[in-house]
């Protein structure tokens, strides 16, 4: 089939993403414009910063009056994740030329990341997968300008936007990622340490908690798995 | 505050992390490394969404029957494991949430 079919496929398996990401793109766009962004400056953002979360967090930290550093230490350890995301992805990845290394890193965000790692799992590079990677970046890149576009162009029209919770739909995407892993016992103890540990350690400054949650949670799927190792190695995990 | 530098800071940070890895095309990581990579969605999103249901503003706990991001949260949770569908997950999440917010009276109408 031809690059152009894999790509549209890539474009296809991102709708789902797409529905929660435009809530949330909505909702960056009227907070950012309400915190005093320029029209330019809160699009301006997601067009070259592109990492949800981390815009989210930055719009809230300027609107308490935090400093640049400390926005962009929050930056650096929200988005921390996105180290493993690229290590992950390298077996795959890494042998394409600089020219498509480039823009799939960019868009290496955790919808892109959840997406594109179940086909590479199923069928490696093999059948033009650059190209429905390239795909379902695009597809996603585009919601999520897009819908902070609009979030940033009526976010002070329509009253109390910000008021609607639409942040939600970060929460039900992740959950929709999240709880078809949970598939065995290793998987399910790594998403109760890391929530458990993420609650404890919420307070820690710059989002420092969210990385030791991960951190403890692989741990304890890796340790668990290797403990299981001899009983279930007959079967398929 | 300007804030352009602070984008454009924003956007080297999150571009070299992303791109971290890929720089080292030969790069082969140890099977220890590659058995960890497995649970990254996993615990990473669990870290974000649990913290998400039950402090919601980011300060305080609310572990209380008013608080619509662990009721709508938790009803996702139990969509997803009965559909494994993640359209119907985001989807059905999303109006669950509204609904316990329009009941709670916690809309902006």
């Amino acid at each position: 089939m031809s690059r152009l079919q894999h790509f549209l496929y890539g474009c296809r398996d991102s709708i789902p993403m797409i529905v929660g990401i435009l809530p949330f793109g909505l909702i960056y766009g009227a907070l950012a414009s309400l915190a005093g962004l320029s029209l330019a400056q809160a699009l301006g953002m997601s067009l070259l910063v592109y990492a949800g979360s981390a815009q989210f967090i930055a719009i809230s930290l300027l609107t308490l009056g935090s400093g640049t550093l400390v926005i962009l230490l929050t930056t650096l350890v929200v988005n921390l994740r996105h180290v493993l995301y690229s290590a992950a992805l390298q077996p795959y990845v890494g042998g394409l030329s600089q020219r498509w290394r480039v823009p799939l890193a960019f868009g290496l965000t955790d919808e892109t990341f959840a997406v594109v790692q179940r086909r590479y799992l199923a069928r490696g590079m093999s059948e033009h997968g650059q190209w429905y990677h390239a795909g379902v970046a695009l597809a996603l890149y585009l919601s999520w300008v897009g819908s902070s576009l609009v979030g940033a162009l009526f976010g002070q029209s329509v009253p109390n936007l910000a008021g609607w919770g639409l942040d939600f739909a970060m929460l039900a995407t992740f959950i929709g990622i999240v709880v078809p892993a949970l598939r065995n016992q290793p998987q399910i103890a790594a998403a109760l340490v890391a929530g458990a540990v993420a609650l404890l350690c919420h307070a820690w400054p710059y989002k420092l908690g969210l990385m030791a949650a991960a951190l403890s949670g692989i741990a304890v799927g890796v340790w668990l798995e290797r403990r299981q190792a001899p009983v279930i190695s007959g079967e398929v995990v | 505050m300007d804030v352009w530098p602070l984008i454009l800071g924003m956007a080297l940070i999150t571009f070299a992390i992303r791109y971290s890895l890929f720089a080292f095309p030969h790069l082969r990581f140890p099977p220890s490394v590659r058995q960890g990579l497995q649970y990254v969605p996993t615990a990473v999103l669990s870290a974000i969404v649990l913290p998400g249901m039950l402090i919601p503003d980011g300060q305080q706990w609310a572990f209380t029957l008013h608080n619509a991001y662990l009721l709508a949260g938790l009803a996702t949770i139990a969509i997803a494991a009965l559909t494994r569908h993640l359209l119907a997950t985001i989807a059905g999440g999303l109006l669950v949430f509204f609904v316990v917010r329009g009941v709670l009276g916690q809309l902006p109408l």
